[in-house]
């Protein structure tokens, strides 16, 4: 399978070409956790991470709550 | 009279209802600069509040991937959780943030928007505030949003949907107090959303003179966080909230300059 350069929360990284945002998550250890993810600035839904496949050059947010007032 | 006679006594006296939601407490607590998770957790337990707010940041790729999470501290099920755009100094970063706290949130419409000025002051960049205030409303938000104690644009924020306005009484972060009461009276006399004071409480007594004032709430986080006894000074915001909101809804006595005796002087034993 081809690899891809992401960038990955402002860092390069590398993954699968087509690869699913949620393959993506679960080869990160972050299946099952509060976050939320957008690629290139567009908010991804949840239920759609599933058929969303990952580009070259895409910018992936993943996000999650921290403490703040 | 009785004890459970006292008006006192009436819960409804010291609820708080944002966007058709009723809450319990007028008080709303802040999440962040607590030495763990479980410390949080407990000052939030004794400040009675209902509203937590949380920050939204970039998960740490790679790295401790079984950390506990806020959420599982202060869960959604408990609390409502009041997600803010703390950092962000420009509209569009700030409607990005409170995109992905929705997401995050499944779908939780209430939000804190502050859009800040500069990293010195921490104030309220108002135009910036008024741009992405408009932008999150149509796109279905109810904002609490975080601005500057003039009136005059707290009422532009509250004519243009927002449900609750959230003047600072002094910087972010300084423990400074309320500062300028008046420009506060002028806001909460012409509001008719909730007014909650945001930022600037120190102490105990603060919280009770924006009560006092007839505020609707307070919001406050550092204050409770770095205080040397957290948990204790949650309780005591607990208590400072209610007992100024009984002195507003009491009415003080007039100030005068005369001393006046409060015993009579008729039958005076010489």
């Amino acid at each position: 399978m081809n690899a891809i350069q992401i960038e990955l929360n402002g860092r390069p990284h590398p993954a699968d070409a087509n690869v699913t945002l949620q393959e993506l998550v679960a080869k990160l250890g972050l299946s099952g956790k509060s976050l939320a993810i957008s690629i290139n600035r567009e908010v991804i839904k949840r239920s759609d991470w599933s058929n969303r496949r990952l580009k070259t050059a895409d910018r992936i947010e993943i996000v999650h709550a921290i403490g703040g007032g | 009279m009785n004890l459970n006679d006292l008006p006192a006594g009436a819960n409804t006296d010291h609820q708080l209802t944002i966007a058709g939601k009723t809450y319990d407490s007028k008080l709303l607590v802040g999440t962040g600069k607590y030495k763990d998770f479980q410390e949080t957790r407990d000052a939030v337990v004794a400040s009675g509040t209902g509203i937590v707010t949380v920050t939204v940041r970039r998960v740490n790729i790679g790295q401790h991937q079984d950390e506990p999470n806020l959420l599982d501290f202060v869960p959604p099920g408990e609390f409502t959780i009041l997600p803010n755009t703390g950092g962000c100094y420009n509209a569009a970063d700030a409607v990005y943030t409170l995109q992905m706290a929705r997401e995050m949130l499944g779908g939780h419409s209430l939000c804190k928007l502050e859009v800040l000025g500069d990293e010195k002051t921490l104030f309220p960049n108002m135009p910036e505030t008024l741009k992405a205030a408009e932008t999150l409303i149509k796109d279905g938000f109810d904002v609490m949003v975080y601005c500057s104690d003039d009136p005059i644009q707290a009422k532009m924020l509250e004519d243009m949907g927002c449900v609750a306005i959230m003047p600072l009484a002094s910087l972010i972060g300084s423990g400074m107090g309320i500062l300028n009461p008046w420009n506060l009276s002028l806001i909460i006399e012409q509001t008719q959303v909730p007014v909650i004071v945001d930022a600037g409480v120190g102490t105990a007594s603060d919280a009770a003179i924006a009560m006092e004032l007839g505020c609707d709430g307070v919001l406050m986080n550092t204050a409770i966080a770095k205080a040397r006894d957290p948990i204790r000074m949650a309780l005591a915001m607990r208590d400072a909230v209610r007992a100024g909101r009984n002195a507003y809804l009491a009415g003080r006595m007039p100030r005068r300059f005369a001393a006046s005796p409060s015993s009579p002087m008729a039958g005076l034993i010489t």
